[in-house]
């Protein structure tokens, strides 16, 4: 019997716009290569939130995509939550990850209440923290990325950085942390898109995915001389 | 009034540069820095003014099918041909334009103005008629957003005096048209052709569009690969064309609302279609070299919309396949854009070489659209001439980001003719 993974993609419409589609299409190709059945979904506002998912992705967005998921991310919030907390592998990038968190404090000050699910705050900056990002984690090894935000984030106590910057500004211009990590979520500031060349990362949600609703995961071997050629000459790249 | 040193004296310094065989920026730089109303004075001179054409894809080939419309209506146009840093190229071309006096002969004046450039330009010389082709998202690390970018053309279009012409199948743009108090003319799409052209916004998720849209002055009815149909007050007017590409065949359709705009009721429309259906694409933009006896096109990609429109322009069938990446400035630092692309259509017939700065990039991309891949280097020339040997008696199509083209251009006049464009 073929074991099935569902993926959902959150608000695929609106949230999306720096190619981080192609986080959902690696996980979605990688989880087939490891032999399991993939099915992905959409999230729209208004739709009825799927039973049954076993990833969650989502993306960054224009300042005008924010505010028309805002509304009903909310809606989704507990459930979201609920989910969280029971251990269900999570993406969140940019923008996803900035809601997910307890507040965004605009530049004339309006504060936008996030879902809560990550012990963190963003607060609007003066400037852009734009450019090629280096950061190196214990879990996933060093993470390369680019990065594309004028949200200042900052950790609470309840979580602890995805990575440490290497090179890079990461979630503010003081620490040097990028990116949330949380039961089993993955918050951060890095497009590139992210997976594709930190297949690492990838493996680990599907790992998660796999252990939570089949008990087991045996992955196949990928061949990635392809992301370690692609990570190789990034680094080298100006910021 | 300008001074006619600044003149004599700019005209002898572009003529060093060009026995030097430099570029077209310095001597419009020297009269500058001599005379820093050089611009606005001679433009100022022009009985018929300024036209601006603006936005992210297309304004080059637009900007030259506006100047060929135009001439082919009787206008002398002054245009800025060479593209290259704007304020100080609109000034060395305006150099090689006018007398010694300083007088232009000319017109009007139709200047292709990046957007980045265009708040500075637009401050000191007001256009008199301006075109929003797109705002499509591109070099977004230079710019930040594509919300940015739109305002930069709404500066634009409120400097504008007379009308602004609009793309009405543009979220942003036509939100710009809607709150602005001035003529606003929009060119657009039929319904059926709206699916070929998604926006950034509605990329992946379904296509949500708007019901109601404002009247189009043209409109592109149907493509039938370079054949065309448009929808100019309520007559429909079918033409052959030389310009490739659906984006190349919609900005056809800007090219000519923004014409009917300067002429009003002196456009001769037959004439107009005529002279359109003669256009050639401008430097770059999908031209064609021969190399042994076999076309190599040269296809200019610089974001996910412009891949994507490529990409569903061109069959890949019979043709060998090549794909070039450069992360220069000028191209974009940011490579997630390749993953708002879908490749797919590729995989059939294959990717024959991929070459560039981020090679691996694209052939990472390639591996999770499952297209299969023979060639990677990150070496360029070296990754054009194993293409051009493996496939020597194959029609050869590549797609490649600016810095990248520049580069096989080069390379490419060791083998074949490349028109001269200085």
């Amino acid at each position: 019997m073929t074991k099935q993974l569902t993926i959902l993609q959150l608000y695929a419409r609106n949230m999306n716009i720096y190619g981080d589609y192609g986080n959902v299409l690696v996980l979605r190709r990688r989880a087939e290569w490891h032999g399991y059945d993939v099915r992905v979904i959409e999230y729209n506002p208004g739709d009825t939130f799927p039973a049954d998912v076993d990833i969650i992705v989502g993306g960054g967005g224009q300042d005008s995509g924010q505010d028309k998921i805002k509304t009903d991310l909310h809606k989704i919030g507990a459930t979201l939550r609920e989910l969280a907390e029971n251990d269900t592998p999570m993406l969140v990038i940019c923008g996803l990850y900035q809601l997910f968190g307890k507040s965004f404090t605009t530049q004339d000050g309006h504060i936008i209440e996030g879902i809560n699910l990550l012990d963190i705050e963003t607060i609007a900056g003066p400037e852009r923290l734009i450019g090629n990002i280096i950061t190196r984690s214990d879990e996933f090894g060093d993470i390369i990325g680019y990065e594309n935000h004028s949200g200042q984030t900052y950790l609470g106590t309840l979580v602890h950085p995805l990575g440490t910057v290497m090179r890079g500004a990461g979630n503010n211009s003081r620490d040097d942390h990028e990116g949330a990590r949380y039961r089993n979520i993955i918050g951060s500031y890095l497009h590139g898109s992210l997976l594709p060349k930190n297949p690492a990362i990838a493996d680990w949600l599907i790992e998660q995915a796999a252990t939570k609703k089949f008990g087991n995961f045996t992955p196949t071997v990928i061949d990635d001389r392809f992301a370690q050629l692609a990570r190789k000459y990034a680094i080298q790249r100006p910021r | 009034m300008t001074k006619p040193y600044s003149v004599l004296f700019g005209k002898a310094v572009r003529y060093i540069a060009r026995l030097r065989g430099g570029g077209s920026a310095l001597p419009g730089l020297f009269v500058e820095t001599i005379d820093k109303n050089f611009v606005a004075d001679t433009l100022a001179q022009l009985p018929r003014g300024v036209v601006i054409i603006s936005g992210t894809n297309g304004k080059t080939t637009t900007t030259k099918m506006v100047v060929e419309l135009l001439e082919g209506q009787g206008l002398r146009v002054f245009t800025n041909r060479t593209g290259s840093n704007f304020s100080r190229g609109v000034a060395a071309a305006l150099l090689g334009e006018v007398d010694h006096r300083g007088r232009l002969n000319a017109d009007i004046a139709v200047l292709e103005l990046d957007e980045a450039h265009g708040v500075h330009f637009v401050d000191s010389i007001q256009p008199r008629f301006s075109l929003l082709l797109n705002v499509l998202r591109d070099q977004l690390d230079r710019f930040g957003e594509i919300d940015t970018t739109a305002k930069l053309l709404r500066h634009i279009a409120e400097a504008t005096t007379d009308t602004v012409v609009v793309n009405r199948e543009d979220p942003r743009l036509r939100a710009i048209g809607a709150s602005l108090d001035k003529n606003i003319r929009y060119f657009g799409l039929a319904d059926s052709l709206l699916a070929t052209f998604p926006s950034d916004d509605d990329m992946h998720g379904s296509t949500a569009r708007l019901a109601t849209r404002p009247l189009a002055d043209v409109t592109l009815q149907a493509v039938d690969k370079q054949q065309a149909t448009f929808l100019i007050d309520k007559q429909t007017l079918h033409t052959s064309l030389e310009l490739q590409g659906i984006y190349n065949i919609f900005n056809a359709a800007a090219a000519l609302a923004l014409v009917r705009s300067i002429l009003g009721d002196s456009a001769d429309t037959k004439q107009l279609i005529k002279t359109l259906s003669k256009v050639t694409p401008a430097f770059g933009r999908s031209e064609s070299i021969i190399v042994a006896g076999q076309p190599c096109e040269l296809v200019l990609v610089k974001n996910p919309s412009g891949f994507r429109l490529s990409l569903a322009s061109f069959d890949p069938d019979e043709y060998a396949t090549m794909i070039a990446i450069n992360d220069n400035y000028a191209d974009g630092r940011d490579m997630s854009w390749l993953w708002d692309i879908d490749f797919t259509s590729l995989a059939p017939h294959g990717v024959s070489a991929v070459g560039g700065i981020r090679a691996y990039d694209m052939a990472l991309r390639l591996q999770y659209d499952e297209v299969p891949l023979t060639h990677i280097d990150t070496n360029l020339p070296a990754t054009l001439k194993h293409f051009l040997s493996r496939h020597k008696d194959k029609p050869k199509r590549i797609y490649c980001t600016y810095t990248a083209m520049l580069t096989l251009r080069r390379e490419l006049a060791k083998y074949g003719h490349v028109k001269d464009v200085s």
